[in-house]
Formats: C-alpha cells, sequence, structure tokens
C-alpha cells in the first residue's frame, strides 16, 4: 500500500501546453506515471507527448477517467485551476505552481476542505509513490520503494532526505512535497492519519521550517495518536526574524515560528529531531530502533 | 512589500477610514510649509522610514533628537526636519545601524482620550484572516501577547463577506467601548478589513488607534505591508515602492530572479531550493562557521542567474569563503558545473570555493569541474562541505 497515489492513479496536466507542463508530463510518464491527458483553455484537440488536450477538466475527465491533476498553471490562475479541478471531480489535485496570491488560497483552502478531495501545494514538488506513480517535479530516480512515509515543506531538501533515506537502505512508501506557502491544501496532520493507517508504511519522516505553527500543531497530533516511529528535522534554525527565507511562508514574524518552538514541540513529543540535515536518514533507523 | 506611513494612510483615506490631515516633506523648509498649511497649532513630525518604534528611537547625528516629535510653530516644525532629514533613525527594529531618513510626515495633532492597538494579519492555523484589538494602545504587540495575552481580542472574517456588525460590537464590548464610538468603529474597522482584503495585504496596523475626545476613532499611525505574490495584480501599488529601504543587494537579487537574504558572517552560500539553502546555512552553523547569507537560485537557473549570484556573494566585503551546495533534481549537476566554471572566468575569484554537487548527472558534473584546472575544493556530502568551508574561511 501507499497513500494517495498509485500504479491505478490516472493522472491529467493543468497547463500542459506550458513550457513546464510538457517537460514535468514527460518526466512522469518516463516514470511510469498513468498519465491520460492534459488541460489547456483554447488548446483543445492537440496533442502533447501523444497525449489528447482538453479545453476542459470537466471534459478531460469524462473522456479520460482521470482521478488526478498535475497543475502547471501560471500563479494568477492557479486559484481558478484548482476549483476546477475539484468541480469536474477530480479527487487528488497537486499544484505544483509557485507565487499564489495568500488570498486567493484562504477561499480555495475552504471549499477544498468541504469536499472528500485531497490538495496538495502549492508551491511544492508533488506526490511520489516509488515505482508507481510520480506527479510532480522531484527527480524520479533517487527514490526506493520501501517502508518509510515522507512530508516535507521543501523541495531539495526533500530530495536530500530521500536520497539519505535510499542510501541507507530505507526506500520510501509515499513522499509528499506540503508545500512552502503560508496556506497549503494538506497539512502534517493529514499526512500522519493517513501514513499511521498505511500497514506498509513502518516509520515516518517530517521535514519543517520556520514559520507558522504547523510543527507545533503536528507534534501535539503524533503524541496523541501516532504510534509508528517518527522522526524530524526542521530547517532555519539559523534564519534571521521577519526576513522571507525563499518561501512565502518561511517567515519569523513577531517572534513566532522560530526553530527552537517547534524543536521543542517535537522532542516533548518524543520524536526524533535530527540536529543536522545531514543526520535525516539516520534519524529515521534510530528512531526505528529505539 | 512595505511601505511608508504616509502613503499607507492615504489608501486608508480612500477608503474612508478617518487619518489626521497631514503632508509629506523632504525638505526642512516644505515641512514648515506643511505646518503653515495645516494652520497648527500643534503638528506632529514623524520621520518615514519602514521600521517601527520611531517614537523611542534616536537620531544618530543629534542623540537628543526622537524619530517623532510635536511642534507648535513653523520654525519648530522646520528645526526638528532639520535634525532628522538625511540622517539616520536607529529604532529597536532597524538595528545599530539605523536608517537614513528622507522624508517627514508633518501631521495635525488630536485631542487623546485613549489609545488602542489594532492588527489585521492572516492567521495561518485558521487559514484566515484575523482582525486583532487590544486596549494596549501604543505597546509592542508582541510584548502584549507574550506578557498579557488576555488583553487581544481576536475576530476572524470570511474575505468575501468582510468583517460583521456583530464581530465589531462584540470587540466594542470588550474594549469597553460605547455610544457613538460604536457607529464610529463598526465603520473604521469594516474599512480596515476590506482594505486588507482588496489590496491583498499581508500585514496592517494601526497603532496607536486613538479614540479622541469627541469620541471619534482616528488612525494616529499606519503601517501596512503587501503580499508580494499578489503584486501582478495591483498596479497602483507599484509607485509607492521605495528601493532606497531595501537591501541593494537584495533587490539586485530579486531582480535576477534570485531569492537572496544578507547575513552578517563570513561564509557564502549559494544553494538550489529554500529548505535545503536553510538547512546549507544550518549546517554551517553547527560546524562553527557564520553563514553570510541565504541565497536560492531557485530549481532552474542559468549560467547568467549563476554569475549575477556569484557577483552578489563577493560584492559581500565581509566573504572570506564561498559554499556551493547543489542538489540536482530538474537542474542537472553538469548544468550547474558549466554554470559555475563560467561565472568562475567571468567574476574572478579571490576566496576559497568548496562544491558539493549530489543528484541527477553528478558524475559528469564532477568530471567537469575536475577536468577543469580550477583550484575548486571539492566535497562528498553535506557534512564534508560544511567542516571544508568552515575550515576555509579561517
Amino acid at each position: 500500500m501507499s497513500i494517495l497515489v498509485n500504479k491505478d492513479t490516472k493522472v491529467i496536466c493543468q497547463g500542459i501546453t506550458g513550457k513546464a507542463g510538457e517537460f514535468h508530463t514527460k518526466g512522469c510518464l518516463e516514470y511510469g506515471t498513468k498519465m491520460v491527458g492534459g488541460v489547456t483553455p483554447g488548446k483543445g484537440g492537440e496533442k502533447i507527448q501523444g497525449l489528447p488536450v482538453f479545453d476542459t477538466v470537466a471534459e478531460a475527465v469524462e473522456k479520460t477517467g482521470a482521478n488526478a491533476t498535475m497543475i502547471f498553471v501560471p500563479a494568477a490562475f492557479t486559484a481558478d485551476a484548482i476549483l476546477e479541478a475539484l468541480d469536474a471531480g477530480i479527487k487528488t489535485i497537486v499544484a505544483i505552481t509557485e507565487g499564489v496570491p495568500v488570498m486567493d488560497m484562504v477561499y480555495v483552502y475552504q471549499r477544498v476542505r468541504a469536499s472528500d478531495a485531497v490538495l496538495v501545494g502549492p508551491n511544492c514538488p508533488g506526490v511520489i509513490t516509488p515505482e508507481e506513480c510520480k506527479i510532480g517535479i522531484m527527480p524520479g530516480y533517487i527514490h526506493k520503494r520501501g517502508k518509510v512515509g515522507l512530508m516535507s515543506r521543501s523541495g531539495t531538501l526533500t530530495y536530500e532526505a530521500v536520497w539519505q533515506l535510499s542510501n541507507l537502505g530505507l526506500g520510501q512508501t509515499t513522499c509528499v512535497g506540503l508545500g512552502g506557502d503560508p496556506i497549503v491544501g494538506t497539512s502534517f496532520i493529514d499526512l500522519f492519519q493517513r501514513f499511521q493507517a498505511d500497514d506498509e508504511t513502518e516509520a515516518i519522516l517530517m521535514i519543517g521550517e520556520i514559520g507558522g505553527t504547523a510543527e507545533e500543531e503536528a507534534a501535539a497530533y503524533v503524541k496523541e495518536h501516532v504510534t509508528k516511529p517518527v522522526a524530524a528535522f526542521i530547517a532555519g534554525r539559523t534564519a534571521p526574524p521577519g526576513k522571507r527565507m525563499g518561501h512565502a511562508g518561511a517567515i519569523i514574524s513577531g517572534g513566532k515560528g522560530t526553530a527552537a518552538e517547534k524543536v521543542a514541540a517535537l522532542q516533548a513529543a518524543n520524536i526524533e529531531v535530527a540536529e543536522s540535515p545531514a543526520d535525516m536518514g539516520a534519524a529515521v533507523k534510530r528512531a526505528m530502533t529505539r | 512589500m512595505k511601505i511608508h506611513e504616509f502613503q499607507a494612510k492615504q489608501i486608508l483615506r480612500e477608503a474612508g477610514v478617518m487619518v489626521l490631515p497631514g503632508v509629506a516633506a523632504r525638505t526642512p523648509e516644505e515641512a514648515a510649509q506643511a505646518y503653515q498649511q495645516l494652520g497648527g497649532p500643534v503638528c506632529v513630525v514623524k520621520a518615514q522610514i519602514h521600521a517601527g518604534g520611531r517614537g523611542k528611537g534616536t537620531i544618530k547625528e543629534h542623540p537628543q533628537q526622537r524619530g517623532v516629535q510635536l511642534v507648535k510653530s513653523a520654525d519648530e516644525a522646520r528645526q526638528v526636519a532639520e535634525r532628522i532629514l538625511g540622517n539616520t533613525l536607529v529604532t529597536i527594529q532597524t538595528g545599530p545601524e539605523g536608517k537614513t531618513v528622507n522624508q517627514v510626515f508633518v501631521e495635525a495633532g488630536c485631542n487623546i482620550a485613549r489609545e488602542l492597538y489594532l492588527g489585521v494579519v492572516l492567521d495561518r492555523a485558521e487559514k484566515k484572516p484575523v482582525l486583532m484589538v487590544s486596549s494596549e494602545g501604543g505597546v509592542e504587540i508582541e510584548k502584549v501577547a507574550a506578557e498579557t495575552p488576555e488583553k487581544i481580542f481576536k475576530a476572524h472574517f470570511d474575505p468575501s463577506i468582510g468583517l460583521m456588525s456583530h464581530q465589531v460590537r462584540t470587540l466594542c464590548w470588550r474594549l469597553g467601548l460605547s455610544g457613538k464610538t460604536i457607529r464610529s468603529a463598526d465603520k473604521f474597522m469594516k474599512a480596515l478589513c476590506r482594505v486588507y482584503v482588496e489590496k491583498d495585504c499581508s500585514l496592517m496596523e494601526v497603532n496607536p488607534l486613538v479614540i479622541t475626545a469627541d469620541g471619534e476613532i482616528v488612525a494616529l499611525d499606519a503601517k501596512m505591508s503587501f503580499d508580494d505574490n499578489a503584486l501582478f495584480r495591483h498596479k497602483e501599488l507599484e509607485s509607492l515602492r521605495d528601493l532606497s529601504e531595501e537591501n541593494p543587494a537584495e533587490v539586485r537579487a530579486a531582480q535576477a530572479g534570485l531569492s537572496y537574504v544578507q547575513m552578517e558572517g563570513n561564509i557564502g552560500c549559494l544553494v538550489n531550493g529554500a529548505g535545503l539553502a536553510m538547512s546549507t546555512m544550518d549546517i554551517i552553523k553547527l560546524h562553527g562557521g557564520d553563514p553570510a547569507n541565504f541565497l536560492d537560485v531557485g530549481g532552474g537557473a542559468n549560467t547568467e542567474q549563476v554569475t549575477e549570484a556569484f557577483r552578489i556573494l563577493l560584492g559581500d566585503k565581509n566573504v572570506k569563503a564561498v559554499l556551493v551546495n547543489i542538489f540536482g533534481g530538474i537542474m542537472r549537476c553538469t548544468t550547474i558545473a558549466n554554470a559555475l566554471l563560467e561565472a568562475y572566468k567571468t567574476v574572478g575569484f579571490n576566496v576559497p570555493l568548496v562544491v558539493r554537487l549530489e543528484g541527477t548527472e553528478v558524475k559528469e558534473g564532477r568530471k567537469i569541474l575536475a577536468e577543469s584546472g580550477v583550484d575548486i575544493i571539492t566535497a562528498d556530502d553535506l557534512t564534508d562541505a560544511a567542516k571544508k568551508v568552515v575550515a576555509a574561511a579561517g
């Protein structure tokens, strides 16, 4: 088993005719993802990478039976694209786009949470179940099928963690990039719930960063509800307050959202915290053997 | 993006929020004229910089002069402006180096009965904007939140509906406001929340908000900043940007599509991805070094961007060594290796360079560097890279 996506997931790409959309559709196809089509308004009837392009998500769903989407449309239109997918009945929506206005996400979040669909992102690398399905921009080859569930607010730092895990002989069940924005569709808690319920997942690695309180909330949840070994790393111990560190959501504001607070909350929940980013894989190993 | 107080007040005035009459001035003479135009008898001269704590801050060149001062004549307005303009204001938020003041805002005085705090921010946990008010006006809200959180009252609102009247009434009851002040508050608070949504603000703060002797509510100060991701739909805000308030290296990096934050250490970092860039700073610190910056070149950086990144890094005189940490995902290690050599040739290096490459096409990338004959210290993993760069920086 795995979470969110597997070998049967049928995926379309919204924004498939754009440079990034086409490039990563190709990457997903090469990985073995069941890509079934794409959507770009006004480009219906074309073919990209051998896949049919539709004008609307509704038509794409009707003609292909798609149940997941990978969104690459420009930031100004991302909210519309997410809600279009939702209205067309897509159940797994992965928004890669960076730079979505946060006010747009306030109402998108409410709509998505009131439905039975899942939104991952925006501003994220995507979701991958190794050897089955990759929806996103991560380099597929570093992943190995295995036992660790991974969730992260970052992109390349996740690759680093996957790399360490794979090198230690620990593969992954599913890796989810939550996204670096202040409001994202899926939280750490949502994924703890899924990984805890997933038979194949034996341990969970969570990669957080400064800003907000998502890690503290997750720590409280883990303490109450998660029985599997959990390891974590928090990026940004040296980040100065009041500065946006690349991600729109990575900012210490009003003295809140520091790495120190997060680490303390994680440790209080008996989570194995990696002190160094070079130690993430090893921390999972320690959590599994203690 | 941040703007000045007088600009924020203009936006509020247009939205129907009660603010006092005021005029921005760039010279002492303009400040004196502003006083006359406002007609006195009492005005306030306020230094305009993108940082708080101005009232308690001092002018470096005239230690007796604060950043905000009451004046009672045009002459006094001129003298105060003369001490402030072109000089450096140091406040709790500027750091010891302070900020140069290029403008002052001369504002009419008012009869203050009570000072309150009001702020609108995004509550990330609730995923909604929230209006916060407090009876502790004029004080730093972080301090109130830490010491007496029971004195802060909140109302979340839906952006498409806005703040509702019953929420205003409840907040007023908690603050002990009554009578006609409630009507004034209704207009004031709703307008602020509307501006917050319409302008895609990330922060709006009125501290203090003042209740005048005749029960009106007035924004005595105003602080506003905007969601950078939403600026594309607010062309009207473009002209309000004051680049002289921003770090020149950070502005330059932003223009090249790079994300850069200057720090105080001596180890320059060039990394792809925000999370990895933060972690790179962390691991340098962990091994006893001090990062000079945060720099994320992004997922698909090209040769021009990497070259510009090196120029910015080496432009920082504190930098004694540079660490390049790339985890090639979509970006190939070969691309970054070639860009690195190109940048090396164009920019010319005078400090040690430690490079750690991993990921897509890593073998080929390392080979390109090894065969280039350029003096590069290569590292096998994160820890090795951090140790080597800390040693190189001395």
